[in-house]
């Protein structure tokens, strides 16, 4: 098991400030990494390390469709977000970019700022190394399992065609 | 068990004569459309599936974020749009000069109408709801997919049903009754369902309020907004449309999650208040409230730059003159709306009173160009979010309302009510 350290965020965390408008002119997923969060947290980008995790409230994504989003946290390290709930467009962006995100509203409450936490995303299972505990996350359809476990939907299209 | 008015499209485009909530189904796609800002980042995303699009009719592109292009990267992006848009012969392909903002400009050119099933990769698709289709905003790799092969995977939504009662009065618009809704279910208050709007109160709404209510039935969450179909919807249709449409209605057992039932005469002016476009205020709330000095108004976007929100702000301006200390940025949302306004004498009436007068772009909604704000900045713009930086430094605020308190606004230097402005 890989644990991370936890970066964590209200409700209604918006695509304005996981990625501001101002910097779509470009679609270089690395330049986008270095302004991920920038507007909500300054920091998060010079801060996060490899595998470390997301954990927000409600809502989490809303607002633009912008994939720069999901694709700016992804290319910045983050493992994966843990919400309470996630907008629409986020959801299934990240699930398209094989990104992965668990609903779970008792680890959305429960876990810290800077706890530890690991995924086993076969089982949806979320541990908290911090606080000796763990959390069930509302488990994907198989569908869309299958699309996160071939890292997105280019590669799930491209395979049902060959 | 009965389907619901969004159900029933996507049964249909799913090739299926029953689809239930929570299903996930693979749905024919009617439109593909992406802008300056997801369309060129989905092309190397389309390269990988495919040498040519599904249909040259059906993806549709239009630069409308940053363009007139604002500075050379986005310069470049547009030039990979409008080069892979030759290349593929889109035959909807707008340059500015024929462009409009994406979502005043399909239904005005008839590309989409009633029955269909669209995608664009821009939150606000949701708009084409008003003609009763079934249209979602998707990101970029979806809207490539959708390019390659015109089908979208869907979880099949459950609904809210708004039942909308009696008229507005003269100084209430869409902008105010969709504020006033996502004030009472709040900015999550529709995730992942759809919101039909139906009732006898529609018929007191023209198509460019039903517009502006199906574009915001995102920040409510959801997947997407539904008017019924009526005869101003066929008028509409008829004036526009460049193919054969279909009406669907909901079955009469169909299961709702929920229905809210709105009475449009009890509505007033509606204001979001930073940081959410559901901390909805009335105008008696505000105007009890100490005045909440401005520096800019912003009245146009896919919300609210379309003819009719041009009428209504320019007769609320009509001889008066802005306040000495606000910028005022009037959009109109496409060409066709431009010429219009200068036809009208709308034009003049923004001009003479002290406003900017500008070409078609979605401009400084998302703090693209056309009108940045700088630190504690404070603007009411008739856009449709207010999210923290959203137009431009994060410690400026950002107040929504319609294009009647926009302009009444303007006139004031705070934030007003357009029924005291008065005529001159």
């Amino acid at each position: 098991m890989k644990y991370g350290k936890v970066f964590k965020y209200n409700d209604n965390v918006d695509t304005d400030v996981i990625i501001p408008a101002r910097y779509l002119n470009s679609f270089d997923a690395k330049e986008l990494a270095t302004h991920a969060m920038v507007d909500i947290d300054p920091t998060f980008a010079s801060k996060v390390q490899l595998g470390d995790i997301i954990v927000a409230g409600k809502n989490f994504g809303c607002g633009s469709s912008r994939e720069h989003a999901p694709l700016c946290l992804k290319t910045a390290g983050t493992a994966c977000v843990i919400a309470e709930s996630f907008a629409r467009i986020f959801y299934r962006n990240a699930i398209n970019i094989g990104f992965p995100i668990l609903e779970c509203k008792e680890a959305a409450d429960d876990i810290e700022a800077n706890d530890e936490v690991g995924v086993d995303y076969a089982t949806g299972i979320i541990y908290n190394k911090t606080k000796n505990k763990q959390y069930i996350s509302q488990p994907f359809p198989e569908f869309l399992q299958h699309m996160i476990e071939v890292d997105g939907l280019v590669n799930y299209i491209n395979n049902k065609k060959g | 068990m009965g389907m619901t008015m969004t159900q029933k499209i996507l049964a249909k485009h799913a090739g299926l004569d029953i689809v239930v909530a929570g299903q996930l189904i693979e749905a024919s796609l009617d439109v593909v459309m992406a802008n300056d800002i997801t369309g060129p980042m989905a092309l190397p995303i389309f390269d990988e599936m495919s040498k040519d699009v599904f249909d040259k009719d059906k993806v549709v592109l239009v630069p409308d974020h940053f363009t007139p292009n604002k500075d050379i990267k986005s310069a470049t992006n547009s030039k990979a749009l409008r080069e892979f848009s030759k290349c593929q012969c889109l035959s909807n392909y707008f340059e500015i000069g024929q462009m409009g903002i994406e979502h005043a400009l399909l239904p005005e050119k008839g590309i989409v109408v009633a029955g269909d099933a669209v995608i664009g990769a821009d939150s606000h698709t949701c708009t084409y709801g008003a003609l009763g289709a079934f249209s979602t905003g998707v990101g970029t790799t979806d809207i490539a997919r959708g390019m390659a092969d015109g089908k979208a995977w869907f979880r099949v939504p459950t609904a809210i049903r708004f039942n909308l009662i009696n008229q507005p009065n003269a100084y209430v618009s869409g902008k105010d009754i969709i504020l006033h809704i996502i004030g009472r279910i709040g900015v999550d208050g529709a995730l992942y369902k759809s919101m039909e709007f139906v009732g006898d109160g529609i018929s007191s709404l023209t198509m460019d309020d039903r517009f502006t209510m199906a574009n915001m039935a995102i920040e409510a969450g959801a997947k997407n907004g539904i008017f019924i179909v009526d005869e101003q919807t066929r008028a509409y249709l008829t004036a526009h449309a460049t193919r054969e449409y279909i009406e669907y209605s909901a079955d009469e057992d169909a299961e709702y999650e929920q229905d809210i039932t709105i009475d449009l005469a009890a509505i007033e002016p509606t204001i979001a208040f930073p940081h959410l476009p559901g901390n909805a205020k009335t105008i008696s709330e505000v105007e009890a409230m100490d005045d909440i000095v401005i520096d800019q108004v912003v009245i146009g976007s896919c919300t609210n730059g379309r003819i009719v929100d041009m009428r209504k702000a320019a007769a609320v301006l009509k001889g008066h003159k802005v306040a000495s200390h606000v910028r005022v940025m009037v959009i109109p949302a496409t060409q066709k709306i431009f010429v219009e306004c200068i036809k009208e004498g709308l034009a003049e009436i923004f001009v003479e009173s002290g406003c900017t007068f500008n070409t078609p772009s979605c401009g400084p909604c998302m703090g693209g160009h056309m009108g940045v704000l700088a630190a504690g900045e404070k603007c009411v713009s008739t856009t449709n979010r207010n999210f923290v930086g959203r137009m431009g430094h994060v410690d400026s605020l950002i107040y929504l309302a319609s294009p009647q308190v926009a302009a009444a606004s303007a006139i004031k230097g705070c934030i007003a009510n357009p029924m005291k402005v008065g005529n001159n």
